[in-house]
């Protein structure tokens, strides 16, 4: 009962980071259409702000959600507004510029802060459950990842820049001629994907190494998760995450954590080949 | 067309040859060896020129192949006394796992940038699992895997049949050069068949080609496979050049210096990818013995203004000028993706 308990939190934990690691990619791909190879450094630079905030005396829960989204959806209007509105509709060059701007920003982080940080440790502590003891941090992962879905649901849903956003990746011109301005909208929705990056960076500052390249981790779970939940954002990225995580983490306690990554990589790919355009291509069509 | 094609690419051989017999009075030792390396990758760049620039196929994955390549010599070698079926393994086992590879992304039909997602991812998982094989346990015959570690004192080439006569770094230096020209001309001769021309065909038009009766999925198959085989080629030189192979060759770090240097040595040309690869690890290297500057930061900006501003490269884009200002060399339109590169 006790690690049936440990395991299904291991679970949720394990799709709460996929969820957090692929969201604002997702936001950037799905509305979008843009590929951000450059996705894993957001994180890194989400986690980096966070990590020198709170040494530098500031509360850790304000420094990760509060400061981190705002200074990494700041560097994304940047990002935008510098390489991305030359490249629309060029995808292929989109993906090998944001790779160069990959490069660039962990060369440029090396550069400045060199080769390794110094970590937050994980705050709140930790619970036992019967024999097996788990970290309150998790359960919080967790919280944080739903929030933050009900939260991207709630914007594209039900306020008027949620409208505006999709009815401008529906049809730009169409939108333009009813006096909104796409490239505004772009900018926005960008910056909104960096800043959720930035948030998610903050979040599992504590539990990762904080080192230049720890991006590049992060970066291929992201995209098969995004790759693999096809075109709705949400029920995506949800669909996606619930079934990778539940793979990984199943294969993680029979296996060890690098086997366990290896058979959710082996399902993406199998999964792309039964269902091309991912899974929202086939269930769930149409949704947000 | 063809004559002037022709001519082109036996002068470039020519060239090559000279250079192959030439160098080594040009040069000390060191010299030799470090252009030895810079050949080595200039037959991976040419794998990603070929597959990318020809057949429209964008890995971001080349790495896995090459790797693949190294590790499988390593492995074989150790096992082996002779190194010619290592040397087989190599060129092999990556050709095969692109065709598997392969099989799932082209007859899945999945878009051109899921295809860079997937090679992406496939690398990933590979770094990730070499690098966590270290320890006794993980071994495959006589050979340890050695995980983050990487694998030392792999045996060198020998001349096959002849497992005592082995190959000291002046000859690796005639064999990757020689390879070089090899799959070089292999390759031009390659588009200049029909196969090369329904490549360049579906690269142009693939709805085209389908409706013309052609499989383009079987053509792009093999492309990717013929891709694979020559980055393995080149995995086992880089191999025996340093007797050593770690799983750093599968790092994306990797993957993303093969596409800058054919970005930057130009799409759609054999030449172009040669070029921009020595060029590129030439600076390089004179970075990495300078210091000041960090390499990724450098390689990132060139990645960002070539495709922000030179995006067909620089032969190309030489070649174009060239034209413009009438020179008389080179007579025929070299354009970036046209249907003539075929002939080229």
């Amino acid at each position: 009962m006790d690690l049936a308990a440990i395991i299904a939190l291991n679970i949720l934990n394990g799709i709460g980071s996929l969820v957090l690691l692929s969201l604002g990619l997702a936001i950037i791909f799905g509305m979008m259409r843009v590929i951000n190879l450059a996705h894993g450094e957001f994180l890194m630079l989400g986690a980096y702000t966070t990590v020198f905030t709170t040494n530098a005396g500031l509360n850790i829960w304000v420094a990760m959600l509060v400061v981190s989204p705002l200074v990494v959806g700041a560097i994304g209007v940047a990002v935008e507004r510098g390489i991305i509105r030359f490249l629309y509709g060029r995808m292929v060059d989109t993906m090998l510029a944001t790779w160069g701007l990959s490069l660039f920003i962990i060369g440029l982080i090396t550069t400045i802060f060199g080769n390794t940080a110094n970590g937050v440790p994980a705050p709140l502590g930790s619970f036992s459950v019967g024999d097996y003891r788990a970290s309150y941090y998790s359960i919080v992962l967790i919280v944080i990842a739903a929030a933050l879905m009900v939260a991207v649901y709630l914007v594209l849903r039900f306020t008027r820049f949620g409208l505006v956003a999709r009815a401008t990746m529906q049809n730009p011109n169409m939108a333009s001629a009813l006096g909104i301005s796409p490239p505004r909208i772009y900018m926005a929705t960008f910056g909104i994907g960096a800043a959720v990056s930035g948030l998610a960076g903050g979040v599992l500052a504590p539990i990762s190494g904080i080192i230049p390249v720890m991006g590049a981790a992060y970066i291929a779970k992201a995209f098969i998760t995004v790759v693999s939940g096809g075109a709705s954002i949400l029920a995506g990225t949800l669909a996606a995450s619930t079934l990778f995580g539940l793979i990984n983490q199943v294969a993680t306690f029979g296996t060890t954590p690098v086997f366990g990554e290896v058979a959710l990589f082996i399902s993406a790919i199998v999964l792309l080949r039964a269902l091309p355009q991912g899974i929202t291509g086939r269930f769930f069509k149409g949704r947000l | 067309m063809p004559k002037g094609g022709r001519l082109d690419t036996s002068a470039v051989c020519a060239l090559g040859l000279a250079l192959m017999f030439g160098l080594p009075y040009l040069l000390d030792t060191y010299g030799i060896v470090e252009f030895t390396v810079f050949v080595v990758m200039a037959i991976l760049s040419l794998s990603l020129g070929f597959i990318w620039g020809y057949g429209g196929i964008l890995s971001f994955g080349q790495s896995a192949f090459f790797g693949l390549g190294g590790y499988a010599y390593a492995v074989a070698a150790m096992n082996a006394s002779d190194s010619t079926l290592p040397f087989l393994a190599a060129i092999v086992v990556p050709t095969l796992f692109a065709g598997l590879l392969g099989y799932f992304m082209f007859y899945g039909r999945i878009s051109d940038t899921y295809l860079g997602v997937i090679t992406l991812t496939v690398t990933v998982i590979l770094f990730n699992v070499v690098n966590s094989t270290a320890g006794d346990a993980y071994h495959i015959g006589n050979a340890p895997l050695g995980g983050f570690n990487g694998m030392p004192s792999v045996p060198p080439l020998n001349i096959p049949g002849m497992p005592d006569r082995q190959l000291g770094p002046d000859e690796l230096w005639y064999v990757a050069a020689g390879f070089l020209i090899l799959v070089y001309a292999g390759l031009k001769f390659l588009l200049r068949s029909h196969f090369g021309r329904m490549v360049v065909a579906i690269r142009e038009n693939e709805s085209r080609a389908a409706l013309l009766g052609y499989d383009t999925r079987r053509y792009k198959l093999l492309v990717f496979m013929i891709g694979g085989g020559i980055a393995g080629l080149a995995g086992c030189l880089f191999t025996n050049w340093g007797g050593f192979i770690s799983p750093t060759v599968f790092s994306l770090a990797t993957s993303a210096q093969i596409i800058i240097w054919v970005m930057v040595g130009g799409l759609s040309t054999l030449i172009g990818p040669i070029i921009g690869c020595i060029a590129i690890q030439y600076l390089v290297s004179s970075i990495g013995a300078q210091q000041v500057f960090n390499a990724n930061l450098v390689l990132g900006t060139i990645l960002l203004v070539f495709v922000l501003l030179v995006p067909q490269g620089v032969i190309p884009a030489l070649l174009a000028l060239a034209q413009r200002l009438r020179l008389p060399w080179p007579a025929r339109d070299l354009g970036p993706r046209t249907a003539m590169d075929a002939e080229s």
